[in-house]
């Protein structure tokens, strides 16, 4: 079983982002909840998206051992991050946090924003970039599932760009 | 063909609508039931049906009970704040005997409370929310794909005792996604509403067959009647005697009551050699499978009777239960309400813990298997 949170702030894309990781799982043959906390603002307010996949059937549907916290604000570091074990992953934006925790040993500095940005000209593919990130360290879900639950979801005239901010965030996380 | 699908409870609720024979949905959005009316905004015209956002909760369920009558299957969803207003018009489809499905996702309360949080608080409102004496026909499911399932049961019990079903959601089921397997809607029955085997001229619209329900004529097919919320007699129009009174009140209770083994449902889950009983449903049986799981594997016996059927409240089952068990627990995210009827039903045969939560996170199986450990 692996458990992730996906947080930030309204707005980036966050929940998508975990809906199209659960539906990855499925079609990788696997088991998948994915749930969500956010307040009652349309956009900005810390916002959280979580996945759990498993070979087995998932009671419980709220992530309650993270193997991994992806944080795309500072607000969400401190926020969401408090229940990750040492050896978790932290993987910050950090376009947008500026200190983490000491305690954690495994962190991503991935400059997402910024870079997606820079070469998609758009923040708005943001959150495929982590999904490439996020895929590529953990392996919760093959390359193959993530690439077509993407195209399942992103608008029609956008599967190219959503392609290349995939490949972006798995190039991102390897370096 | 069936397909293998990633949904919210709320998008299965309303897929489940959509299976059943739905046409109209007349409701409010309010969170966290709105993903309900945005489905079926968007569903109902490519099945031919209708969808009315209304002024508010009240003329939602006012609309819904008016469409009913046309011979509609029809649906409202609201969340707290919502449901306390829909509550007059529950009481009027209940003595008017009209078949409506309200799907209620609760959230905190009272009053607008916390939107987007989870919580288990209208239990009881749903039992006696809309004043008077009157039965109740309400379930609980406690996964995405019992939401499909468990609409399409709303629409059965409904139509078949002409009276209001509610489909109490939580925010934790309406708003997860998980794996459901959706059947081709073609294969799935739908419900069907008794008519009238007489001519207009006969027809008296409240002469109730052996099984204690009326056959339905649908308004606009020639058959004249009057719907009133006053207590009436066979021909629908008011009788104030109390011959009249106590036949109509006894009829509507006596109609579920006679069926209550039909109505009642629940699933065991690891009860067979249970020293320890948890009693609970929605949301927070998805705490228990997992807390369950935790303590078996420390040796501690103790299994679950999920309520899924909620009310009318499976009073003998749980009668049953206290005769077998040493303790029962019960957790809820609310200030304590099912425990309420599980200790009526268990008479003081064992010791009924409740296991209240309400600041507005769900319970977690750690703690539900900390609560269990210190008995």
């Amino acid at each position: 079983m692996i458990e992730m949170r996906l947080s930030g702030s309204g707005g980036q894309g966050l929940i998508l982002a975990g809906i199209i990781l659960a539906e990855a799982a499925l079609l990788d043959g696997k088991m998948a909840i994915q749930s969500q906390s956010y307040g009652p603002e349309a956009r900005g307010g810390a916002s959280k998206s979580e996945v759990i996949i498993s070979e087995k059937a998932i009671h419980y549907p709220k992530v309650t051992n993270p193997n991994l916290v992806l944080a795309m604000t500072q607000e969400a570091v401190d926020k969401y991050s408090k229940d990750l074990p040492a050896d978790g992953i932290l993987m910050i934006d950090t376009t947008f946090v500026k200190s983490v925790p000491e305690h954690l040993k495994n962190v991503y500095h991935l400059p997402i924003t910024e870079k997606v940005t820079a070469e998609l000209g758009k923040a708005l593919f943001a959150n495929i970039v982590a999904l490439g990130a996020i895929v590529a360290t953990t392996k919760a879900v093959s390359v193959e599932s993530i690439t077509t639950a993407i195209l399942h979801r992103v608008p029609k005239g956008t599967e190219d760009i959503n392609k290349r901010a995939l490949e972006l965030g798995i190039a991102l996380a390897a370096k | 063909m069936a397909k293998v699908l990633l949904l919210q409870g709320n998008q299965a609720c309303a897929e489940g609508a959509i299976a059943a024979g739905v046409t109209f949905f007349a409701g409010y959005p309010i969170t966290p039931s709105t993903e309900i009316a945005e489905i079926m905004a968007k569903r109902l015209p490519e099945v031919g049906g209708k969808f009315i956002q209304m002024e508010d909760e009240i003329a939602g369920i006012g609309a819904i009970v008016g469409a009913s009558l046309t011979g509609k299957k029809v649906l409202t969803a609201t969340s707290g704040p919502g449901f306390s207003l829909k509550q007059e018009f529950i009481g009027y489809a209940t003595i008017a005997e009209v078949p409506i499905v309200i799907a209620n996702v609760q959230r905190v309360g009272p009053s607008t409370g916390q939107p987007t949080a989870p919580a288990q608080g209208d239990m009881m409102q749903a039992r006696w929310g809309t004043h008077g004496d009157h039965p109740v026909i309400a379930l609980t499911p406690a996964s995405v794909p019992e939401c499909f399932t468990l609409t399409i049961k709303a629409y059965e019990l409904s139509e078949k005792y002409r009276m209001p079903v509610l489909l109490m959601l939580d925010e934790i089921i309406g708003h997860m996604r998980e794996k459901i397997e959706i059947p081709d809607y073609d294969t799935i029955e739908k419900p069907v509403r008794k008519g009238p085997r007489v001519g207009p001229s006969e027809f008296k619209a409240y002469e109730p067959d052996s099984d204690g329900v009326p056959p339905m004529a649908d308004f606009g097919t020639g058959y004249r009647y009057h719907v009133t919320g006053l207590v009436h007699d066979e021909t629908g129009f008011p009788n104030g005697s109390a011959a009249a009174t106590e036949k109509l009140l006894k009829r509507l209770h006596d109609k579920v009551e006679r069926d209550i083994d039909k109505i009642t449902m629940y699933e065991e889950y690891k009860l067979d050699d249970a020293e320890i009983a948890i009693v609970t449903y929605g949301g927070t049986a998805r705490s228990a499978y997992a807390a369950i799981d935790m303590a078996r594997e420390e040796g501690i016996k103790v299994g679950m009777f999920r309520l899924i059927s909620v009310w009318p409240f499976p009073e003998k089952e749980i009668a049953q239960l206290a005769e077998k068990v040493k303790v029962i627990v019960v957790p809820e995210l609310n200030y304590g309400q099912m425990v309420g009827e599980v200790k009526k039903a268990a008479e003081g045969k064992v010791p009924v813990k409740p296991m209240s939560k309400y600041d507005s996170e769900p319970i977690s199986p750690k703690e539900l298997l900390a609560f269990v450990k210190n008995l």
